[in-house]
């Protein structure tokens, strides 16, 4: 029997067309060690972390690939250096537009440009502009090149969950698909079902926060225009198309144009092409040939679960938070979940970590989602400020800024999206007070020039003990887990980034490159304390 | 710390600036320059910690 499953969006990409499974034909529901849910950039970069570490995994998703339309833009350092990981990054970077100059208008003036430019001695430019559907493809790419390295990784298009039913040693699911329903069971179960989480619906679970009274139109635009690769934002724009107007490049001659509508307007009749067309007219000035490529209207939230895990249900990336677009930390917090949650889920699918180890994925994401919440409600705050005295005082920083360099750090128009340092978390190790605070227990590692390639590219397969100015063992046994050893010289970048006042150092690095712990001298017995309590068995 | 023992150098020279400053205009522009005023002393203040407290302190005066 056919069972019709219209697709809720076009696809840009058609990348895991359907195929009926034997499990849709077993006798009794066929049981995986772990199910993803959801498809999008979040899901994908889950399936292929998990699958690189040797965990089958299986991954469903309602459509057959990528949507079509304009979402995330703007990706940044991190998680470019997440997707090197992952063995995505390359096509990412060649298809990107790079950028490093902003420029600031208020009304009719330029208040200030800035540079970006970024520290040197990094693999990874600051961020890159990419269309979503681009940043997924290239993700199932890697997928594809995974499993044709053996990578246990099942992508099932068309495969809609429809049911979810918690139980002590695994989750049961209802899948509908083309061919009808059938059940399967999970011993994990990831959410990755993007903001409105069918599996949190189901699963009674609330998703609370702020929602942001504005509209925001998004025209992407295509035009062969010779504008510079620059991102112009408007506060209070001359050309009246919006209270607030962004322009930023994407790659093939595309634009990203945003006008902040405001609260109460006419939706069917805002997205009118001719009534799109008046305002980016009135913004790009006379004579300027384009196209709408894509256009949709917004309204923005900030909110979160109060947990993302949930016994043997885990949520990852929009279904568990959810920001506005200003600082773009929509997928690019999401992928900060997936980096941290595939190497703690392998180590309990593998029995070599505790399942406590997964209430650090909450602890250390639910950190980084209140940073993400709280930055995102301040862009927006300033961008449309919800009180007669805000916008006076908004007014009053934008007035200043154009004279007054103090200023132009009060303007917000989005703070670029920078990874999370887990301070305080129950994994961090010792420290060492004559080192950088940037690479202190928590932090990400930062990335360094090594002879001919790069620091972080050595870093993530798995636990790694790197010594600097200290040779360390090539391995090292604890625990159930085999520490790769990384000795190196001190460089100018090492010193400055790892040692600070310290002669030498010997870190200990997650697999997710974050630090762990850090010494200035080589003690096993210490390592191996600081590789327990990083994997929950203290 | 926030100072709030006597600290001007010339209170009511200070005070009747401030009033001549505003002097012939309309209530929203008097307005707008009090929070440009607010915002150079904020930076000239710099201190988070300061700042915070002298906030609470305009909340409410009885709060010393
Ligand atoms: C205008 C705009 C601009 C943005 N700009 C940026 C930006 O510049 N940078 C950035 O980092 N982020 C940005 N974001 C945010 C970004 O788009 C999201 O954070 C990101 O898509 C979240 O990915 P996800 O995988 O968690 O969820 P989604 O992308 O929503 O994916 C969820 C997937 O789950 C599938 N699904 C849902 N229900 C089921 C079910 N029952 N069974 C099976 N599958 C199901 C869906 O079909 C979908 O494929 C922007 C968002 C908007 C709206």
């Amino acid at each position: 029997m056919k069972h019709d499953m219209p697709d809720r969006y076009a696809l840009a990409f058609q990348l895991y067309p359907y195929a009926k499974s034997p499990d849709q034909a077993a006798a009794a529901p066929v049981r995986h060690p772990v199910i993803v849910v959801g498809g999008g950039p979040i899901g994908l970069a889950t399936a292929l972390d998990l699958g690189k570490r040797g965990v089958p995994v299986l991954l469903l998703d309602d459509h057959e690939g990528a949507g079509l339309g304009s979402r995330a833009l703007c990706f940044a350092k991190r998680t470019l250096e997440i997707c090197d990981r992952l063995g995505a990054a390359g096509p990412m970077l060649q298809k990107g537009v790079q950028w490093n100059l902003g420029k600031v208008f208020h009304d009719d003036r330029l208040l200030y440009e800035f540079n970006l430019l970024p520290e040197g001695g990094h693999a990874m430019p600051a961020f890159i502009n990419l269309q979503q559907p681009w940043f997924e493809k290239f993700l199932h790419d890697a997928i594809l090149a995974a499993q044709a390295e053996g990578a246990p990784i099942e992508i099932r298009g068309k495969n809609r969950v429809e049911g979810v039913t918690p139980a002590t040693d695994h989750v049961a699911l209802e899948v509908m698909t083309p061919d009808g329903p059938y059940a399967l069971e999970a011993e994990w179960l990831i959410a990755c079902d993007g903001a409105r989480s069918p599996l949190r619906g189901m699963l009674g679970l609330g998703f609370e926060g702020r929602v942001f009274e504005d509209n925001f139109l998004i025209a992407d635009v295509k035009m062969k225009a010779d504008f510079p690769t620059e991102r112009w934002f408007w506060f209070e724009p001359h050309f009246k198309s919006g209270d607030s107007a962004l322009l930023h490049k994407q790659p093939d001659d595309i634009w990203r144009i945003d006008f902040q509508l405001g609260w109460n307007i006419d939706r069917a009749k805002e997205l009118e092409p001719s009534r799109i067309r008046a305002r980016v007219d009135a913004m790009l000035g006379p004579g300027v040939e384009y196209e709408l490529d894509w256009c949709s209207i917004y309204t923005f939230q900030c909110r979160r679960m109060d947990r993302f895990r949930h016994g043997r249900v885990l949520f990852a990336g929009d279904s568990a938070h959810q920001v506005s677009p200003f600082g773009a930390r929509g997928a690019n917090s999401g992928v900060q979940d997936v980096d941290n949650l595939a190497w703690k889920l392998a180590l309990v699918v593998q029995g070599v970590a505790p399942e406590a180890l997964l209430d650090s994925y909450d602890t250390e994401r639910v950190h980084g989602a209140e940073e993400n919440i709280l930055n995102s409600t301040r862009a927006t705050d300033f961008i449309t400020p919800k009180t007669p005295v805000s916008k006076m005082f908004r007014n009053a920083v934008l007035a200043l800024a154009g004279t007054l360099p103090f200023a132009r750090t009060v303007v917000n128009s989005g703070r670029l999206s920078l990874p999370c340092t887990y301070d305080g978390s129950v994994l961090n190790g010792a420290d060492h007070a004559a080192m950088p605070a940037r690479t202190r227990p928590g932090s990400p590692c930062p990335d360094a020039p090594l002879d001919g390639c790069w620091l972080l590219a050595r870093l993530g397969r798995g636990f790694t003990l790197m010594g600097i100015g200290i040779g360390v063992p090539e391995t090292m046994a604890a625990h159930g887990v085999t520490v790769e050893g990384l000795s190196l010289d001190p460089t100018p970048e090492l010193v400055a980034r790892y040692l600070g006042g310290a002669e030498r150092g010997v870190y200990l690095i997650r697999p997710d490159q974050h630090v762990a712990a850090r010494w200035d001298h080589l003690d096993a017995a210490a390592v191996a304390a600081a590789l327990a309590r990083a994997i929950g068995k203290e | 710390m926030l100072i709030t023992s006597p600290n001007m150098t010339k209170p009511d020279e200070s005070y009747a600036f401030l009033i001549a400053t505003h002097e012939g205009l309309s209530e929203t522009e008097s307005h707008a320059l009090n929070a440009r005023l607010i915002l150079i002393l904020m930076n000239h203040i710099g201190d988070a910690a300061v700042l915070a407290e002298a906030m609470r302190l305009a909340r409410d005066p009885s709060a010393v």
